[in-house]
């Protein structure tokens, strides 16, 4: 919903435009200019103004109350925890409090719209000004600005496939709490899009404050796209409606993007007009134009009073902040000596990063991180597992390591254990116990070995005096004859002295 | 008439108190002047089963001398408040068939104490108009006539249903909703006391919205007493109303026999309006007598901004009002005209559902609020509203009350003003300002027009200093000695 009220060039920030993120045309680069409104549901029991349940997929029309059914009458009460949540996203957004804000009425005209009026928040949210950093692939950071914040009320929902002739209204998300979270124009690639609302979700669910699951709805975006050559001034921009997952708004920017630059490469002008992003096509097209656009016709809802509180709930709230993504990330980066790269894949998700945490306490961190970004997430992606579902605990993990530092298994052997620990459950200590899978490291087992492929190749033995590299093929052979279980420090000392060659070599 | 709807409501409270009359009894004698005034149109719904019920469940109470304070007393309820299982109408055709699932507050509240429910009362469409005459279920006609004439003539509105009810006794008090002047006005024109108590002090939660930062609920009643008594029920904090205040409610009752003696009466001098008749004129200085006689000192006051109060008025309420009808779209409850796509059905719905009046006030407030426009009405008028209040304010430091007329006329013939809106909106400027400063205003009779008609002087007061305001009511109710009554015509 088009609320950005400040300026728009005014409000964004210089950035210098970037090789990559250019879009070539016929008649030269393109630079896309994107900004983002994210519709966020606040996690909470009861509704924004009526003490209804917003439980996600309870029976139609069965969480509605008088007042969300706009009944004669009914007055909208506002709801304290809502407010607190949204409260304590603007403080995870780094942004301004404001500690008044005034609820409006929007007024139109729609079936799954009861009281014909959505009541939301104007001309003062209850959230000014923030920042959001992005980590990119590349390990490059952007920071897009946030606008502002506001809380409003979802609408219902209404249901054109149940009869031929006639449309249903379900009204359980009517009155449903939401946040429109609205950025600057400041990024410049479908990318930065992503990862703004990859980022975005984050945080929120960091906080708490929005479960961020796009399936349900509980998060959706509307992109705001225009393009412009490289140094030009702004130009047009539509605005693509209720994108409703993270891939679908890269495939929508650059979709619109494209048609942009083809229009006005073609001498065509952009008419400023809301649009939908159709999956099945790949394809944007147009909802209404700005003359059909509505006027809301704002006024502040005189059933609520200004909403006011006090700055020192908001620091009450603020104490009770978790360890935000970028704070994380830093801690991690600091306290473990972990690269950025893993930094980021670690807190994209705050239990995998606790998960990490767990398993590196006390052990080697680039160890851990290697096993838990590497193995674990590998296995957990390729098992469609979240990372609460996993099989195998921290705990577990963390004594796998143990088994490999003490050189009671090797790193080769550990992959083994783990796969069966994925599988089974069990811990690492009784997997390798089971299948025999310690490490060899008695000298005479593995003496014999040795002389047992040197006696067997003897041809090797001369070549190997005088190219010393031909060391790892009798490593390799030993190995594979103590199925992988020698340790492989002792197969090189022993071997070198065998071979009469220096055992660093 | 039945000795028993003679009694106000403070003395059937103490009738029924000692058990002299049962509220059976008093309840029957009510229900058989209101089947006998249809004449009147005062009642669009008569509850009689469940009066006769809640008579009877009060009996037992009193009986056992239990019960609140308004234990057996059967009133009228406006139809703008919801009542649970009773159909609700609001005077609009557009709520046809509703039947509220639950009870206003205020309502609630009066059954809470012991009251007894004698029917619906008829009103203004949504509230809207100064005469009744909007009502999809006709106009009410006043008890009151002009000597030697039989015209019919309006009781005032938008509450002319529970004016012409009390004035006509067919009810010991009754309810009433006042957004400009909706309760004061009609008090007037049927030599009855209305009550408009400070925005925030009666909850409007389940009340049918009008403008919401105007509406307020309060009593139509017989004397000042039986306001007070009401209003002690009727008001209090709702937190399902979160414009509603958290404050005790006073004994207002116990506050009238306190005098007046010292007290600070302000005349103000805009509400000295060109044109105003003779007789009106003549009554306020009348009022003025009566006030320093009972020991008040009185002196003039300035409100500077009252001449833009009428137009402000007409700005703030029909925005408001634009916006809290979109909800009577055919969807959910009440009239649903079938069209042959949504937008065609709401057209058709609004078209037929809404009256005239209605439809007016909409297309108002649409306006003002539009864009391009918004700043320079409905903005603007808000900074006026603002103006208005800090006359108000600036006045109340030197004064603690105000005295002016209530309406610049006498009740007028019904059809006399229907077709020149401008005329109908002028009878609030006096009554329009107290809404838009939300203080507490009272309407009491103080004398009859050369026509014979009953005539008003109004009160206003401090925000949420009823008590004061009832204190002056009352000493001008004691002067006025206001006895005459209309003569009963109606009577099948």
């Amino acid at each position: 919903m088009t609320t950005m009220v400040s300026d728009f060039e005014a409000s964004m920030r210089k950035r210098e435009p970037r090789e990559e993120d250019l879009i070539q045309g016929q008649t030269g680069d393109w630079e896309v200019i994107l900004g983002l409104e994210v519709h966020a549901q606040v996690t909470s029991k009861a509704k924004l103004f009526s003490g209804s349940s917003t439980k996600f997929g309870a029976e139609q029309n069965s969480q509605v109350s008088f007042v969300d059914a706009a009944m004669p009458g009914m007055l909208p009460v506002i709801n304290r925890f809502c407010v607190e949540q949204a409260i304590r996203t603007g403080l995870g957004l780094k942004a301004k409090i404001n500690l008044r804000s005034v609820f409006d009425r929007k007024n139109y005209f729609y079936p799954d719209l009861p009281q014909g009026y959505q009541i939301s928040q104007y001309k003062h949210p209850i959230v000014g000004e923030g920042e959001i950093v992005l980590d990119m692939k590349d390990d490059r950071t952007v920071i897009v600005g946030v606008e502002r914040l506001h809380l409003e009320q979802d609408a219902g929902k209404s249901l054109h496939d149940q009869h031929p002739a006639m449309s249903f209204v379900d009204l359980n998300r009517s009155g449903v709490a939401l946040m429109e979270i609205v950025s600057k124009p400041d990024m410049r690639s479908a990318d930065e899009a992503k990862a703004y609302v990859n980022k975005l979700r984050t945080i929120l669910r960091y906080l708490g404050t929005c479960d961020g699951n796009m399936e349900e709805g509980s998060l959706r975006a509307d992109v705001n796209v225009s393009v412009r050559k490289v140094g030009a001034p702004l130009g047009t921009r539509c605005e693509i409606k209720n994108v409703n997952s993270i891939r679908f708004i890269g495939l929508a920017i650059e979709h619109e993007a494209r048609r942009q630059i083809e229009i006005l490469e073609e001498g065509g002008k952009i008419d400023q007009e809301t649009r939908l992003f159709d999956p099945k096509t790949g394809e944007t097209r147009s909802m209404r134009s700005k003359e059909e656009a509505h006027d809301y016709r704002y006024f502040p809802d005189p059933d609520l009073l200004p909403l006011e509180f006090t700055q020192d709930w908001v620091d009450e709230i603020a104490a009770s902040l978790p360890e935000l993504p970028d704070d994380k990330k830093a801690r991690l980066i600091s306290e473990y000596g972990l690269t950025p790269y893993d930094a980021t894949v670690l807190i994209g998700e705050g239990a995998r990063a606790d998960y990490f945490e767990a398993v590196a306490k006390g052990r080697d961190a680039k160890l851990a991180a290697n096993w838990v970004t590497g193995e674990l997430f590998g296995a957990l992606n390729r098992e469609g597992h979240s990372i609460e579902e996993t099989p195998v605990t921290s705990k577990q993990l963390g004594e796998l390591i143990d088994l490999i530092s003490d050189g009671t298994i090797s790193g080769r052997i550990a992959k083994q254990v783990f796969d069966s620990m994925y599988k089974t459950g069990h811990d690492p200590a009784k997997i390798v116990e089971e299948e025999g899978l310690q490490q060899v490291t008695d000298f005479g087992e593995i003496e014999a070995a040795i002389d047992a492929v040197i006696a067997a190749n003897p041809d090797k033995v001369e070549q190997t005096k005088v190219k010393p590299q031909l060391a790892g093929w009798f490593v390799g052979q030993v190995m594979k004859s103590t199925s992988g279980k020698a340790n492989p420090r002792v197969v090189n000392e022993i071997l070198a002295r065998k071979l009469g060659l220096s055992s660093d070599g | 008439m039945s000795d028993l709807t003679k009694l106000t409501l403070a003395a059937a409270r103490d009738a029924l108190k000692k058990k002299e009359i049962t509220s059976s009894e008093l309840t029957g004698a009510y229900l058989k002047e209101m089947a006998d005034a249809g004449a009147l149109n005062a009642y669009v719904t008569t509850t009689a089963d469940k009066a006769q019920e809640m008579a009877k469940i009060s009996d037992a109470k009193l009986q056992k001398g239990e019960g609140g304070a308004l234990e057996g007393i059967p009133l009228g309820i406006k139809d703008l408040f919801c009542t649970k299982d009773v159909p609700t109408s609001a005077g609009s055709h557009i709520l046809e068939g509703f039947v509220p699932p639950y009870e206003s507050t205020v309502t609630a509240n009066l059954w809470r104490d012991g009251a007894v429910m004698l029917g619906k009362l008829n009103n203004d469409e949504f509230a809207m108009g100064s005469s009744n005459e909007t009502s999809f279920y006709g106009p009410v006609v006043n008890p009151w006539r002009r000597k030697g004439s039989d015209a019919r003539l309006v009781p005032g509105g938008s509450s002319g249903g529970s004016s012409a009810a009390v004035a006509a006794k067919l009810c010991l008090g009754a309810t009433a909703t006042d957004t400009g002047g909706s309760i004061r006005q009609p008090a007037a024109f049927t030599g009855t006391v209305g009550l408009k108590p400070t925005y925030g002090r009666c909850s409007r939660w389940g009340i049918v919205a009008f403008a919401s930062s105007l509406d307020q609920a309060g009593p139509i009643a017989r004397d000042v007493r039986d306001a007070a008594i009401l209003l002690g029920s009727m008001a209090g904090h709702d937190e399902k109303d979160t414009t509603s205040v958290d404050r005790p409610v006073p004994d207002y009752e116990a506050a009238l026999g306190q005098g007046i003696k010292g007290l600070s009466v302000g005349i103000p001098k805009e509400y000295r309006v060109e044109g105003m008749p003779k007789e009106i004129d003549d009554l306020w200085t009348r009022g003025i007598e009566w006030l320093k006689a009972a020991g008040a000192t009185v002196k003039e006051v300035s409100l500077p901004h009252t001449k833009y109060a009428l137009p402000t008025y007409y700005i703030v309420a029909p925005a408001e009002c634009s916006s809290n009808l979109a909800r009577y779209d055919g969807v959910r409850y009440g009239l649903r005209v079938e069209g042959r796509d949504i937008t065609d059905m709401y057209e058709k719905t609004r078209a037929e559902g809404f009256g005239a009046e209605v439809r007016r006030r909409v297309l108002m407030g649409t306006y003002v609020l539009s864009a391009g426009y918004y700043d320079a009405y409905y903005l603007k008028a808000q900074k006026v509203r603002t103006l208005i209040a800090r006359d108000f304010a600036e006045a109340y430091s030197e004064v603690d009350v105000l005295l002016t007329p209530t309406a610049p006329s006498a009740a007028f013939a019904i059809g006399e003003k229907s077709n020149d809106p401008l005329s109908m909106y002028l009878n609030d400027v006096f009554t329009v300002t107290v809404n838009l400063a939300g203080l507490p205003g009272i309407s009491v009779p103080a004398g009859l027009s050369a026509e014979g008609l009953p005539l008003g002087l109004q009160l206003i007061g401090r925000t949420f200093d009823e008590e004061t305001l009832l204190r002056a009511a009352y000493a001008i109710e004691q002067a006025a000695g206001f006895t005459a009554e209309p003569e009963v015509w109606w009577r099948a």
